[in-house]
Parts: structure tokens; sequence; C-alpha cells
């Protein structure tokens, strides 16, 4: 079948035949939901006359499956047994491996646990003084809860509703409630905000203030969404008979409106409209289901509520399968991905209806969605352009993607990281788990820049500046990668009884998977000639350009 | 052993630091230095800068620029005399002696009042547009002044203590360079020699090209870029620049022993080496509460002894005439003082301060209502400060820019000159 389809395409680089020629060819592994995304996808290239890029090869597919599932680029031994397996089903074979096998459980886990972490306290969030926030009790949940595969609508429940301790080792420890003990400031607004943008993909930011200009968010909207989290506080515990903070928790307790009245059983809060105006709001979900505006807990948890409300509605499966495809394919069906208000449509509407609601009809389970897009023709494609894609289908001109070929991308700084250390064994005796992601994270904290708003706005992205030159250049991790002396990864490469030129190959096929060029086989030969004849020390230099190279720090 | 092509364009300099040793190509690179070096002392009297100080989380302006003491809106603090036509804050005593090199543009009426977005589009010009990103003060003006200053060595736009908006759609190699205020620049010693350095590059550009040949897309290219720019600053003494620990106790003292003076401190050494735009961030001013207290306990005398030191100290060494300086955040704060004795955001009547390169101090322009709510005259924008700056630097405001999707932009999104500073 797969080679099929690269005769194929190769006939249709040198033929021109009609586009929708090629429409039943492509292998859909038996899944429909692939089929689906296949054909939706090709559907486009047609409406825009647009010839993809020929198949990625079996070294670019394995690396970039590895990155973006586990965190990861594939080891040699890795690379070499999905590249030399016969089998016409093998793509399905390594991703069913990656996803279910248990020597991949806890790579799985730490990639899905730092990118959600990421998307729910951002790379900073824990890491403030006198935080609210235990990034480590929020991880330490993630973990669990990925390793187990727990399905994505508790996921969420889970977080918006949670009540308990921040932090691992307490009476009552609940990780889940790390999403919003800093977020409860300020009347929750911030709660309110990252709620509906991370799982609804709504932003209501905007109408904190005013009704926003383009989009239906009215700020009644906000604030009825906003009462939601007006039960919920977070309250500093201490450790007995001192005044250190021991950890924090997040409670229910009964509120009793902002109104003078202060009657309970319709507790009220108020909003200011910008010509000094004041309205009331009640609890009310963005669909316009209202709950019982008591304010009482024994009457009713509004965060209950709430998280079942979110779970029910269509925007949970939209968003989620938005960011699963944008994870993968390096750019969503919306722009930003977390925005998708009606005044912001989607690319693809199609696909993104079908998609969600096959994930809600398939118990809401992540490693089928990721078996999906995954398995789908535009994953596969090369990241090489072709004269009819180069420009009518790059995001970066401003073009709505197209998904006629993989969109290069730097790696994301956890992902360099790792790779880095399976690479090389770098980080060798590494320590509990804990001690690794300290470490991990200490390293990670060079790529935090922060804004200086009260919002914790940040940026922070392995984006090929400068600094980051440097840090590749000669910083301590690629210092480590590349050291020669006894024990270290490129001292038992010299050691081992590969050929010269074997030992090469390997360099490459661990950062590129693939094997060297000609011409990059004579520079390393020259190397080697001015090493004096060092083995060592020339497969240091060749190491070094291999990992400070665009090939390496990019995915594609 | 190794061809003598010269990897990734290494700085003159630093490729002929290799040649040493080959007499053949060393006289006629001497002879091309002298006159290069001529031409520079020539380009040295005329070359422009800007130094951007970046108020991140949103000043509030009537308390420091544009006072309104009486006003229900007014808060506690005073008005005082300056050097200059206009009064400020009393809280900016030392900045006073200052203003007739500064005027305050108090008719700023601007729309984007969330952080984000504000920062963006006083930053750009342009309002955030999911399509296309528009690059930032920084690299638009040192794109436009890299030209005076071939002998540059290390990046024309530096950020000094906090984030700065990107390139946008004019690449990586226009990217802010961040450094701390601490000026120390990590990971600079490869701890090789010279030679191996050299062959590591030759390979390493041997892998670069073969990638980029396959039709990789920018990304792949604008990577090989930066390469050439890091070894530039690797091997460059222009990097003494960043060292402000070097500098007097005298002079560091007047800036003050903060991050923000440091990095004044700092920019004032990098237009000295021919840096063109520098931008010092410091952040801090999201005051939702107790606003009064904070600005007048911390972070106004914080302010303002940096930025006088850093006026004075220019226009005592002549730089101030070469060199704009513009002060402005994202936004400003509500007139309306909030229950928790806070501003919030406000983008409809605000203050920025620009003074330097040849714009008239001693002025404020423009009129708010008597509580601050309003703009009483014509209302300007980021786009009319950035056109007013490019004037003043000596860039014409009909330069062109092509976005990646060959949509032409114009420079300072047609912002109109303001003219008080001119006349």
């Amino acid at each position: 079948m797969k080679n099929k389809i690269l005769i194929f395409s190769s006939i249709i680089l040198s033929t021109l035949v009609p586009l929708s020629a090629y429409a039943q060819d492509s292998q859909d592994y038996g899944i429909p939901e692939v089929s689906f995304i296949n054909q939706q996808i090709r559907q486009g290239w047609d409406d825009y006359e647009i010839r993809p890029s020929t198949l990625a090869t079996d070294g670019e597919w394995c690396r970039r499956v590895f990155l973006d599932i586990i965190g990861r680029v594939p080891s040699v031994e890795e690379l070499h047994k999905f590249v030399k397996d016969k089998d016409l089903g093998k793509k399905k074979k390594l991703v069913t491996q990656l996803l279910n096998d248990e020597n991949y459980t806890e790579d799985y886990a730490k990639n899905w646990t730092t990118l959600w972490t990421n998307v729910l306290i951002g790379r900073s969030g824990g890491t403030e003084r006198n935080s609210l926030t235990n990034r480590a009790g929020l991880q330490k949940y993630l973990r669990d809860s990925l390793a187990r595969n727990k399905y994505y609508n508790e996921i969420v429940q889970e977080l918006v509703t949670a009540t308990g301790s921040n932090t691992p080792g307490t009476e009552n420890y609940n990780g889940a409630v790390n999403f919003l003990t800093m977020k409860l400031e300020e009347n929750a607004t911030l709660a309110t905000a990252e709620t509906s943008r991370v799982f609804l993909g709504l932003q209501v930011q905007c109408t904190q203030c005013h009704n926003h200009p383009f989009n239906e968010w009215k700020q009644q909207k906000f604030w009825e969404m906003n009462a939601f989290f007006r039960q919920t506080r977070s309250l500093r515990r201490f450790t007995t008979g001192t005044r250190n903070v021991s950890h924090v928790e997040l409670v229910n307790e009964s509120f009793t409106g902002e109104g003078l009245t202060k009657d309970p059983d319709k507790a009220d809060i108020y909003y200011e409209l910008r010509n000094g105006i004041t309205k009331v709001a009640y609890p009310v979900f963005v669909d316009g289901t209202k709950i019982d505006p008591s304010g009482y807990v024994e009457d009713v948890i509004r965060r209950d509520e709430l998280g079942k409300l979110i779970v029910n509605s269509t925007y949970l499966d939209k968003m989620a399968v938005n960011r699963i495809w944008a994870h993968f394919m390096g750019y969503g069906f919306t722009k930003p991905i977390d925005d998708m208000g009606p005044h912001n449509p989607s690319s693809h509407p199609e696909l993104v209806d079908y998609l969600g609601q096959q994930f809600r009809k398939k118990s809401f389970d992540l490693k089928q969605l990721i078996t999906w897009v995954v398995l789908s023709e535009p994953y596969a494609l090369s990241s090489r352009t072709n004269s009819s894609n180069e420009t009518a289908d790059d995001p970066l001109l401003g073009e709505t993607p197209k998904f006629s070929r993989f969109y290069i991308r730097q790696m994301r700084a956890e992902e360099l990281y790792e790779s880095l250390i399976t690479a090389t064994s770098a980080d060798k005796g590494r320590g509990s788990y804990e001690e690794q992601e300290t470490r991990k994270s200490q390293w990670l904290s060079q790529f935090i820049v922060a804004f200086g708003n009260d919002e914790g706005g940040e940026q922070t992205s392995f984006n090929g500046t400068i600094p980051q030159a440097l840090m590749m250049f000669n910083g301590d991790l690629v210092k480590q990668a590349t050291k020669k002396d006894g024990g270290s990864f490129l001292d038992q490469l010299a050691k081992s009884n590969l050929s010269n030129t074997q030992k090469i190959n390997y360099l490459f096929e661990a950062a590129f998977a693939r094997q060297p060029a000609k011409k990059e086989v004579e520079v390393a030969n020259k190397l080697l000639v001015a090493r004096k004849g060092d083995l060592t020390a020339a497969l240091q230099d060749i190491w070094w350009a291999v990992l400070n190279s665009n090939e390496f720090i990019l995915n594609h | 052993m190794m061809s003598n092509s010269n990897p990734m364009n290494m700085s003159r300099r630093h490729f002929m630091s290799h040649m040493a040793g080959a007499s053949a190509m060393t006289m006629p690179a001497l002879a091309m230095g002298e006159t290069l070096y001529a031409n520079a002392d020539d380009l040295k009297r005329r070359r422009k800068s800007a130094i951007l100080l970046w108020m991140g989380g949103g000043p509030s302006t009537m308390d420091i620029w544009d006072l309104k003491p009486g006003a229900s809106t007014g808060g506690p603090f005073q008005p005082i005399a300056t050097s200059g036509n206009a009064q400020i804050s009393e809280h900016m005593p030392l900045m006073a002696k200052q203003m007739h090199n500064m005027a305050i543009i108090r008719s700023m009426s601007t729309r984007e009042a969330d952080h984000n977005r504000g920062r963006y589009y006083m930053h750009t010009g342009y309002v955030p547009n999911p399509n296309i990103e528009h690059p930032s003060y920084g690299a638009v003006l040192s794109n436009q002044l890299i030209d005076q200053r071939p002998e540059l060595e290390i990046p024309p736009f530096v950020a000094v203590g906090g984030g700065s908006v990107g390139p946008g759609f004019l690449g990586m190699a226009w990217a802010p360079f961040s450094v701390s205020s601490t000026g120390q620049v990590r990971n600079l010693d490869m701890g090789l020699g010279d030679d191996r350095l050299y062959q590591r590059m030759y390979a390493l550009d041997l892998i670069e090209n073969g990638f980029i040949n396959q039709r990789r897309g920018s990304a792949a290219s604008d990577h090989q870029k930066i390469l050439k720019k890091t070894l530039n600053l690797m091997t460059s003494e222009q990097m003494k620049s960043f060292k402000v620990a070097d500098e007097p106790e005298s002079v560091k003292e007047r800036y003050g022993n903060t991050g923000f003076g440091r990095g004044c401190l700092m920019a004032r050494r990098l237009v000295e080496v021919g840096v063109p735009f520098i931008e010092v961030g410091l952040g801090g001013w999201d005051m939702h509460s107790n606003i009064h207290q904070t600005l007048s306990d911390t972070k106004l005398p914080e302010l303002d002894q940096a930025m006088s030191a850093l006026t004075e100290d220019l226009e005592q060494r002549g730089l101030l005439e070469d060199t704009a300086i513009i002060w402005m955040g994202e936004f400003s704060r509500t007139p309306r003082i909030n229950g928790n004795a806070g501003r919030d955001h406000w983008a409809r009547s605000w203050s920025v301060v620009v003074g330097g390169a040849g714009m008239n101090g001693g002025i404020a322009i423009g009129k708010t209502s008597a509580d601050g709510t309003r703009v009483e005259t014509d209302p300007y924008s980021s786009q009319d400060v950035m056109a007013s700056v490019c004037n003043a630097l000596g860039i014409s405001l009909q330069t062109t820019f092509t976005s990646k999707s060959g949509r032409p932009m114009k420079i300072a999104n047609s912002g109109k000159v303001i003219k008080e500073l001119f006349s």
C-alpha cells in the first residue's frame, strides 16, 4: 500500500494528473476516523489546487512520532527496529507501542504532563515567590492520570471541581487543585478566563471590562461565568505552631453574595459597566443554562455544576481536538488554537465537528484521538516543499494551513532536553524522578521571559535566538553531551567495535534519523585528520556540529 | 587542510585572525580594513540610535506626567515645576531637572487595554492580527540604522531586563538580544582554540546547507543566520560594553543600584559602541491596588533616578542629539481610583514621553480633560509616536517593508509626525 502511494506521488509529480485521482489511494489502517481526516484534508488540497508533498521517509516519520508522542528522538536501536520492519502495518504498530507498551508509559506520561502543565499554569507557574501553586503537585496528579489513561472528560472535571491540598504528602492532597489555587485573586477573574480558554476555547478575558467588539461575548457573560467560582477560596495552611506555610488548600465555602442584603439564597455578584453603572450577575453557563443561585454549599456547589456543564459542552470536544491536532501538525484549525468562538471560524469546520463527536463517542480517549491524527496522511507527509505548496501552503506567510506538508518547527525546550539526554546519556546517574525534574526545570528556566504584568504573561520558547544558540554552542548540557572522558557516550562509541564509518553513521542516525551524505562523511574524515587520528576528539567535533545544526533542533 | 572559504561569513576581523598565517591573504585585507575604518569614523559622527524605556504593566501617567491635583480622580500627588515648561509629579524631582530635554505627549489615545494586545500595538504600530506578525520597534529601527555601523559585531537590537516584541516577518536575524541587567551573557566561551572552533563551524555549515537545500522553508535558513551572528559575538571585543560593572562607582551610583538603573547605564554604553536600538524594561506597573504608596515608595524613585541619569549622561557626552529616548508602557491606568486604592487598565487618554535626536524638549503636547478621562486636543496613536521617532532618526516614512506574503507594509503604519516635536 505504502509503496503504491510513493509510486503514485511520483506519477503526479511528473504528469500532473487531475488532483482528485489519488483520493482512494492512501492508507487508513481500517480506521474510519483516519479515513475521514484524509478525505477532508484532500478536499482542501483540491479546492486550492495544491499538490501535497511526497511522503516523509521512514526515518523522518519515526523521528517525529517519537518527538510528538513521547517527547524525544528515537534511539538508534529504536530507529533501526522501525526502519527495518517490512510489515506494511508498521506505523500503526509503532504508534500502538508508544501509546500502550509499558516500556513507554513513563516517557508518554512525562511528555504529556509537561505539555498539560504548561497549558494549565504556564512554564513559570509555581516558581513565583510565595506561590500558591505547587508545580510538582500538579505534575504528580497529571502523571498519574495520564499514565493510566484517565479519560479527558474526567481530567477536566477533576481540574475544574477539585478541592484539597496542593502539596504531595500533606493531608487531603489533590494535585488537581493547582490549576485554580493561584487564579482566585481579584474575584477569580483569572480562573474565569483561563477555565473558559483552556477547556472551551472561549476567550472571555477582554469582556471582563467591556463588551467585546468582535465576538458575541458580552460583559454580562463573563461575570455570569465568574459567579461559578465565587464559593472557592485558596487558604494557606501552616505547620502547627509555626508561621511556615505547609500547603495551600482549595475549599468551597458558602458565599453570601456582594449585595447589601447578603442573602445567601440568592448570592449575587456585581460588576461595573464602563459608564459606571453597576449590574448584577448570577451563575449562568455560556449556553444560557442557569443553576440554583443559592450561595450555600449545602444547596449547590457551583464548581461541581460548572464541571458538569463543561464536560457536556461541545466546545470541550472541539477544543481538545484542536489542541491535539495543533500539537502534531504544528498548526490548529483556528489561530490562535484556543480562540474557537463564533467570530473565529475554523479552516476545516466539518472535520473539527466530526472529530469532536467521535472523541466524545469513544469516551474521550486521548490515545485514540492521538492515533487518528498520527496515522493520517497529512502527518505522514514530508516537510520538503514543492513548487505547488511552497508559498500557497505556508502559514508563516499568513496562509491558512492546508496541511499539504509537514510544517517544520523548533523542538520545544523540553523536547530538546530529553532528546539530548536520550541521544547521549548526558545526564547519567540521573537520580530520582524528582531530582531529574528539578535539574530539567533549572535548565528550562533560561527560556522564561516574564513580561512584568499581573496576569502572568510570559514568553517561553526555544525559538532560535542568539542566547539559545550560545547555549547550544557552549552550554553545560551540550558540553556534557559532547564530553569525551572515560565512560562518556563518545568514549564508548569510539571504543566500540564498529568501523569508523559506522561510528559516524551512528551519530547521524542518533540525531537526524538518517545516514550521513557523502560530503558529510568527507568532512568527518577531514576532521579525523585535523585531530591527528584522535578518533574521540574527531567524533566530538562531528557530534558538536550535528547537535548544533538546524536539522537536529527542528522537528521535520 | 580545510577549504579556505569563509564559513557562515564570519566577521571580517575574526576570519582574518584565522588567516593571519597565510601571508598572501593578509595584505589586501589589511588595506581594505583601513578604508573601512576611515569611513567608520565619518559614519560615527552622524549615526543615530534609540533607547526605549519600556514600562511593562501599564504605568499611571496621571500620577507621573499629567497630574490633576484637586480633581476627584487626581490622587494625592502634587505637580512640581521643571527645567522645561511642563510640570510633572513631585516624586520625579531628578527628572524635573532634565525636562528641558523631553517632550510629554499628553494626548495619547489608544484602544488596546489588554496587556498582550497593548504591548504588541505599542511596540509595532499595528493591532494584533492572527495571520501576520509585525516587526517591533527594535527590529524595524535596527534594520534601518544598521548600515550606518559596518563595524558593529554585536546584535543591533538589545533588550535589557525583560521581554520585548519579536522581529515578526523581518525574521529571527532581527530578534532582540535579551540580557539581564547585570550584563552577563552566558555561555560565551567554548574553551577551544580558534582553529578547532573554525573547523567545527565548517562542518556545521556544511550540514546546515545540506538541510536548507532540501527546500525545508525559512526556519532552516533563519537558523544559519543566527549561527553567524552568534559566532561574531563570541569573538567580539565589543562584548565589553555589556559590563556595566566596569563603570566608575560614582556613575553607577548616579544611575541607581537597581536593575533598571544598570539597564539604563548599559544602554548608554551600547549606544557608545554603536548599537542602534536598546530597550530597557521596568516592569511592575500593573497596580490594581494600593497604587500611590507603591509609586511613591518604590517605583517612581527607581524610575526617576535612572531615567534622569541616562538623559543627563547622554547630554553631557554629546550623544543625546543623535539618540532618541522613548518612555512608554502598553497603556495607562483608569483615572477613577478603584475600591482597592488602585487603578485599572486605561488606554483612552494617557501620556508618552520622548526626547533627544533633535526633538523639541521642555514641552507638553496635547491636553486631557480636568479629570483626565478624555483627550481634548488631537489624539495621538502608537503609529504617530513611531513616525515621529523615525523622523527624528532620519528614517524616511516612505520606507516600505514587504511581509513574507508579499504584502507591502509602510514603516510606522502610516502614522503622522507630531509636528510640535519638530517645529
